[in-house]
């Protein structure tokens, strides 16, 4: 019955308790919101750095903005330099591997109504692209095969054409929450096929070069033991017209922005929670005060001390509950569907963490919400045991 | 049952011309007797919702002991005392105690559900509220209701344990002749079967139904 008075407490107030229900859903919502948001984005970031696997790029001296463009803006585009930079790359003491890799952006393709970039590796010497398409496609890519990125869309089995080049998808790549998604991937070979073919469609740069000869970027792998900064150092200072970039500088930017956002997350994360947590006590407090009168009745009629407050503070956290699953449902239908347009705003790679971490985050943010609606209520229900029961009953009328 | 208590007082700071306290309750003995209807009269602040709350195991005397049945209530642990009223005393407080959030039927069933559950107290329940005139109204909320309904469904949730007990606090205050005539009779025939009943009031018709009547002044209570 004490459990019907309560759920009919919270009812027949439903204007008081769908408040505090509000409040409380903003503390769990900002628990499972800010943890989502900002895993997604270290996941996102962690994914891209291990997907261009690289210690350093190193691109033609005008393209060191192009790259970043490419890799970490998603802005499809392509640049080119003598095949020849790559031996002299390689003579570098230091250097373990090096590999090319081919960049082409297409103007149009079936699939997609925006430009796509293709990315063309050497499959005998790459070490960056390879591993991550293992584990989604299996087999050597042949020519004219191409794999799409997870957000490209198109199905296996499709064909694709490229400058009148036509070109068969045989896989698709794991989702990795970065703008490498949006890219299709070839092996050297058909790059090459496919920039003959755009040369022949006159794209600018290719006019007065051989295919054969050209290359966008060397992925390069330093030795162990070496200092990646110095080897940088040399290829710019000893390889005239190309320009290393060190992967890590490239992510830089995107760690600090994520340092920034994850900071100010906190910040806002804090400032919902001692709000509410302000709002909810004084709430509970003037509700107990109002409600005075109905606690000493129910000590009349035989309530102890210990069930006054049992009461308090098991309304406060159903209120707490309830808040809690209604601000962890909203989080699911906010963030999940709405992905797209959160990496857009903040420019971030965003890479959603996996079910296991999310439904213990939806955990987390619903328990914490019931214990700040429990906490809130405490001191409050540890007055209401204290009643004076004579006194409130003579204040009464 | 009976209720006893034993050179019970109640002091209060408050700053007379005298000195800081004074004595809303002062030493008094009062036994409330098993088949007997006890009334204590008074003027408005003469200390009678004091006894009455003092005896009810609601509010420590300054000094003296309330006896139920021999036990010390005031000695007793609160889930002891808590139960004790839930099983064996039937409050009926002065004015308007209904919980706002149940309807006159759950408030009125309420003391029985408190330490027990199934068995279908709402039989009796609703006897209670057709005998007080009330059960038309099972359904409605308090805040639906006067004053005097109000007191009504008190009176019955105050009866629901059938409790040895019963002490009433102006139980009769908003209510008409008719009414406070049934309210009496109500209570009458409860002591005739056996209970002890205090029956704090300003009403003189209820001398009429009175065993033992007290007069109230100042604190002192006179026979
Ligand atoms: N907590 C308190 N602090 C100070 N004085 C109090 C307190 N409780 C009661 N009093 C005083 O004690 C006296 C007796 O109060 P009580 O409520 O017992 O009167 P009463 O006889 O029931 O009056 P009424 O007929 O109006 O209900 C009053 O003068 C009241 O002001
Ligand atoms: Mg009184």
């Amino acid at each position: 019955m004490t459990k019907r008075l309560m759920f009919k407490n919270i009812v027949k107030r439903s204007g008081r308790s769908l408040a505090l229900m509000i409040l409380s859903a903003f503390l769990s919502f900002s628990v499972f919101g800010g943890y989502i948001a900002i895993t997604s984005m270290q996941n996102g970031l962690n994914s891209l750095e291990s997907r261009l696997g690289a210690d350093i790029i190193a691109v033609p001296d005008k393209a060191a903005h192009d790259i970043e463009a490419i890799l970490i803006q998603g802005t499809p585009g392509y640049f080119y330099m003598d095949k020849s930079n790559m031996e002299k790359i390689k003579q570098i003491e230091g250097v373990e591997a090096v590999s090319p890799q081919y960049f082409l952006a297409s103007l149009s393709a079936g699939c997609c109504s925006v430009p796509v970039q293709v990315i063309g590796f050497e499959p005998e010497t790459d070490f960056s692209i390879q591993p991550w398409i293992k584990e989604s496609y299996g087999a050597n890519l042949g020519t004219d095969e191409l794999l799409a990125g997870a957000n490209i869309n198109t199905d296996v089995g499709e064909n694709l054409k490229f400058y009148n080049h036509i070109c068969k998808v045989v896989g698709k790549l794991e989702k990795t929450g970065t703008e490498l998604d949006n890219a299709v991937y070839t092996n050297g070979s058909t790059v090459k096929a496919l920039m003959s073919a755009a040369k022949e469609t006159g794209v600018g740069v290719l006019e007065k070069n051989d295919p054969e000869k050209l290359i966008s970027s060397v992925l390069i792998k330093v030795k162990d033991g070496y200092d990646i900064d110095s080897i940088s150092d040399n290829i710019n200072i000893h390889i005239r017209h190309v320009t290393a970039v060190r992967t890590q500088n490239m992510i830089e930017g995107l760690s600090q922005s994520l340092m920034g956002i994850s900071g100010m997350t906190k910040v806002l994360m804090a400032a919902v929670w001692i709000l509410s947590l302000v709002i909810m006590a004084i709430a509970f407090s003037m509700i107990i005060n109002e409600r005075k009168r109905e606690f000493a009745v129910l000590r009349v009629i035989g309530a102890s001390r210990r069930t006054l407050a049992v009461t308090v503070l098991s309304e406060a956290a159903v209120i707490g509950l309830a808040g809690g699953l209604t601000g962890v449902i909203a989080g699911f239908l906010i963030l999940f569907p709405f992905e797209g347009v959160l990496t857009d705003k903040f420019g971030m790679p965003y890479l959603a963490p996996n079910i296991s971490n999310i439904i213990s985050a939806a955990l987390i943010a619903v328990i914490s919400s019931v214990i700040a609606g429990s906490l809130t209520s405490a001191f409050s229900a540890a007055r209401i045991s204290r009643i004076d029961t004579g006194l409130i009953l003579r204040e009464g009328n | 049952m009976k209720l006893i208590g034993d050179g019970i007082s109640k002091r209060y700071f408050r700053k007379t011309k005298k000195a800081n306290y004074f004595y809303a309750v002062q030493k008094t003995d009062i036994e409330i007797k098993e088949g007997n209807i006890t009334v204590i009269t008074g003027r408005s602040g003469s200390g009678k919702s004091t006894l009455l709350n003092m005896l009810a195991g609601l509010l420590e005397p300054t000094e003296g002991k309330v006896y139920f049945d021999d036990r010390d209530i005031y000695s007793m642990s609160d889930k002891e005392l808590s139960i004790l009223r839930n099983e064996n005393v039937g409050v009926i407080p002065q004015g308007q105690t209904g919980l706002s959030s149940l309807t006159v039927m759950e408030n009125v069933v309420l003391p029985y559900y408190m330490y027990k559950k199934g068995e279908n107290i709402e039989k009796r329940a609703e006897e209670l509220l057709e005998t007080v005139g009330m059960a038309e109204l099972s359904n409605a909320y308090p805040t639906e209701l006067s004053g005097g309904e109000n007191r009504r469904a008190a009176i019955a949730r105050a009866l629901i344990q059938d409790p040895g007990i019963i002490l009433a606090d102006e139980p009769t205050g908003d209510l008409d002749d008719e009414n406070t005539r049934i309210v009496l009779e109500l209570l009458r025939k409860t002591a005739d079967s056996g209970k002890a009943v205090l029956l704090v009031t300003h009403e003189n018709e209820a001398v009429n139904y009175a065993d033992i009547v007290y007069k109230m002044d100042g604190g002192v209570l006179t026979v």
